[in-house]
């Protein structure tokens, strides 16, 4: 299904947000010691190390060491769950484990232990290629979340890839509009002071072009991420980046 | 607990100049924000950062409102003896952080 242009971007065109930045923003990601995504995913790997829940379990009496055992993980979702009969992204499968295996309360969107968890899964795909796994059961959300990437939407009826597709290098006020690959969440944004998911970042372009975001978790959202995934396929992934 | 980050060389020569870089965990709340009642939110900064090098201060600084959330320090000194260089963050609510690193002169 084509875009408003029926273009895309290129492969050999693909740029990470990484190279939007200044200088000084790209030192302070590539250094663990000025990369403030470190902070979180240091609590992350304590977290991954508590025992939690009516099982009385940590993340690590199942999945050992999360440096081999979650290598590539983050760099494969949102993949296929058989329970929910659909794509789930990160967080999701990480509330998924907590309720179903450590029989836990699910952790909130947005809240620092599920940023810091996030974050340490993460980590340790930092590096790897982009890999969704794009199969009969997944192609329909991918369409689904192709429709929303390319439907005109909000106040100011625009559509994702009128900006991300076709007018990326040039600028939105001050700042020069990327490819939207999300190859480096969750990532530590200078504007939030603060590390988000995703969908936070989503929910910043749909209130941007005066639509009513989704909520946090919602089907649509992982739709997009899926498509947004599968667009950047082949890409390092480089969690936690910092973005301006 | 707060963490923090820092990076000290480990091994460099007498008489160098060696860059030190610290990363700490703070929100640093402003002070100037309301909440979405209109209540002000109470400021929550770290105060002061210092720096000593085998016990003598060789760095402070104050903050202050609008110093970003989880702030980033680099500075640098002289590597004059082996030792440690120990790093204290303080400020409201009784925020307090200490870390420290070994540095080796040759």
């Amino acid at each position: 299904m084509p875009g408003p242009s029926g273009a895309g971007i290129p492969p050999g065109e693909r740029r990470s947000g990484y190279e939007f930045m200044s200088r000084e923003t790209r030192a302070m990601q590539d250094d663990d010691v000025t990369n403030p995504g470190m902070l979180w995913v240091l609590d992350g790997e304590a977290l991954w190390n508590r025992k939690d829940g009516a099982a009385g379990r940590a993340c690590a009496d199942c999945h050992g060491d999360a440096r081999a055992g979650m290598k590539g993980a983050a760099a494969r979702h949102p993949a296929w769950d058989a329970a929910s009969g659909r794509p789930i992204n990160l967080e999701q499968r990480i509330n998924a484990c907590r309720v179903g295996r450590q029989r836990a309360s699910p952790l909130a969107h947005e809240s620092r232990d599920l940023l810091a968890l996030t974050a340490y899964v993460a980590r340790q795909s930092r590096g790897m290629p982009v890999d969704v796994a794009i199969d009969d059961r997944t192609q329909p959300y991918l369409d689904a979340g192709r429709a929303t990437f390319t439907r005109r939407q909000g106040q100011l009826n625009l559509a994702c890839a009128q900006c991300h597709d076709e007018r990326w290098g040039q600028k939105l006020a001050g700042s020069t509009i990327p490819q939207a690959h999300p190859t480096g969440y969750p990532l530590y944004r200078l504007e939030w002071q603060s590390l988000g998911s995703l969908q936070r970042r989503l929910r910043n372009c749909m209130i941007g072009m005066r639509a009513e975001p989704y909520a946090y978790g919602a089907p649509e959202f992982v739709d997009l991420e899926l498509y947004l995934m599968w667009r950047a396929h082949g890409m390092p992934f480089e969690a936690p980046a910092v973005r301006p | 607990m707060a963490r923090a980050v820092v990076n000290v060389p480990a091994t460099v020569k007498r008489g160098e100049i060696i860059e030190i870089k610290t990363l700490v965990q703070h929100a640093m709340e402003t002070g100037f924000r309301r909440t979405q009642l209109g209540e002000l939110i109470p400021r929550d900064i770290i105060r002061l950062f210092v720096c000593t090098y085998n016990g003598a201060e060789i760095f402070r600084a104050e903050f202050h409102p609008a110093i970003s959330a989880n702030p980033l320090l680099a500075f640098s000194t002289v590597a004059t003896e082996s030792g440690t260089i120990a790093f204290t963050w303080t400020g409201d609510k009784g925020f307090s952080v200490t870390q420290s690193a070994r540095i080796t002169v040759v």
